[in-house]
């Protein structure tokens, strides 16, 4: 079975306050750089077994609905490339 | 003996309190990890009540609630599904509430693979420790607040990520089913309407707890365990139950008069 590197990133959506980012942007002011917002979000680094790469795309988009994204406050993007 | 299940996860921290609580209330208590459940060395179902306490389950990895939802969910799921179903009481309390509704079981319209509400960090980006005056808003269908009619509570919040938010159209639903069970109110108990400390983390609606359509799960923000006797209120009077009692003892009444 071929093996897949997928990165899925998780952002809160726009709207939702973001308070790490918050902090983040207020530390970099600080530091005098001219930083208008920040918004941190997560990466995974997924490696997976799959029998293609539409198979792999299509669990991935499985996992981030059943556990790495609540689609109410989250937004996701990924990438599947094989290894 | 009534027997209420005091769920205990990787990261739990209000268990020991929580158990306390479901005493003093006059069922037994058990504090069960999850590990037990998931080994089927311990059976859900041999059990009358169900409490998810607060704390930090998982170290909130993912996201509040999220990985303890997704054990039970893969594993867990049959049995929870019909304890909720056998109309047995279900209490989650600040991260059992965050597990009740990436479950699905809050607000319980569906059990789709996705949650259809969230608690999302507060609007103030910071964890609130404090308390809070709650007005009990529901109108006799939730089995943990029978006994209150429109009473202001007091109770602590001890949270980051309280603020429930979920579409306009399942709000709709929430609200003709008479799914919400405390806002939060200022101290004279008129509406909170989003202002800050009284609503404290700007809950869409002030809500501080929902039940499902059936009354018998609900999941709160506030401590209600850490509101149990007089003495644990700010000004600490030393005799007599503080308000979060009723609820642990409206849980135990309920199960006296219809489980056993």
């Amino acid at each position: 079975m071929p093996i897949y590197e997928v990165v899925v990133e998780v952002w809160l959506k726009d709207g939702i306050v973001d308070a790490e980012g918050n902090s983040v942007t207020e530390a970099l002011r600080d530091m005098g750089y001219p930083v208008k917002d920040t918004r941190v979000g997560k990466v995974y680094r997924i490696t997976m077994e799959a029998a293609s790469k539409e198979e792999a795309e299509k669990l991935v988009e499985e996992m981030c609905r059943r556990l790495l994204v609540n689609p109410v406050k989250d937004k996701y993007l990924f990438r599947v490339e094989q290894r | 003996m009534i027997r209420v299940l005091v769920l205990r996860a990787p990261g739990t921290n209000c268990d020991k309190e929580t158990a306390r609580a479901v005493r003093e209330a006059g069922a037994a208590a058990e504090i069960i990890h999850v590990k037990k459940l998931i080994e089927d060395t311990i059976d859900l179902l041999d059990y009358d009540g169900l409490v998810i306490p607060g704390g930090f389950s998982y170290g909130d990895r993912v996201r509040a609630g999220a990985i303890l939802s997704a054990k039970i969910k893969s594993k867990l799921w049959d049995k929870f599904k019909e304890f909720a179903e056998d109309t047995r009481p279900v209490l989650g309390i600040c991260n059992g509430f965050q597990v009740l509704v990436e479950l699905g079981l809050l607000p319980g319209l569906s059990y789709g693979d996705e949650p259809v509400a969230a608690l999302v960090p507060n609007t103030l980006a910071r964890f609130e420790a404090r308390w809070v005056y709650l007005k009990h808003v529901n109108r006799n269908k939730c089995i943990f607040t029978r006994s209150l009619e429109n009473r202001v509570l007091r109770m602590p919040v001890a949270h980051a990520e309280g603020r429930f938010m979920a579409a306009a159209d399942i709000v709709k639903r929430i609200i003709e089913n008479d799914q919400i069970v405390f806002v939060y109110v200022k101290p004279d108990g008129s509406l909170a309407m989003g202002e800050y400390p009284y609503n404290p983390n700007g809950s869409m609606m002030d809500i501080a707890a929902i039940c499902n359509e059936r009354g018998n799960v609900m999941g709160l923000m506030p401590h209600p365990e850490r509101a149990i006797y007089s003495w644990q209120l700010p000004e600490k009077i030393s005799d007599g139950y503080a308000d979060g009692f009723p609820i642990f003892r409206e849980m135990v009444d309920y199960i006296r008069e219809n489980i056993k």
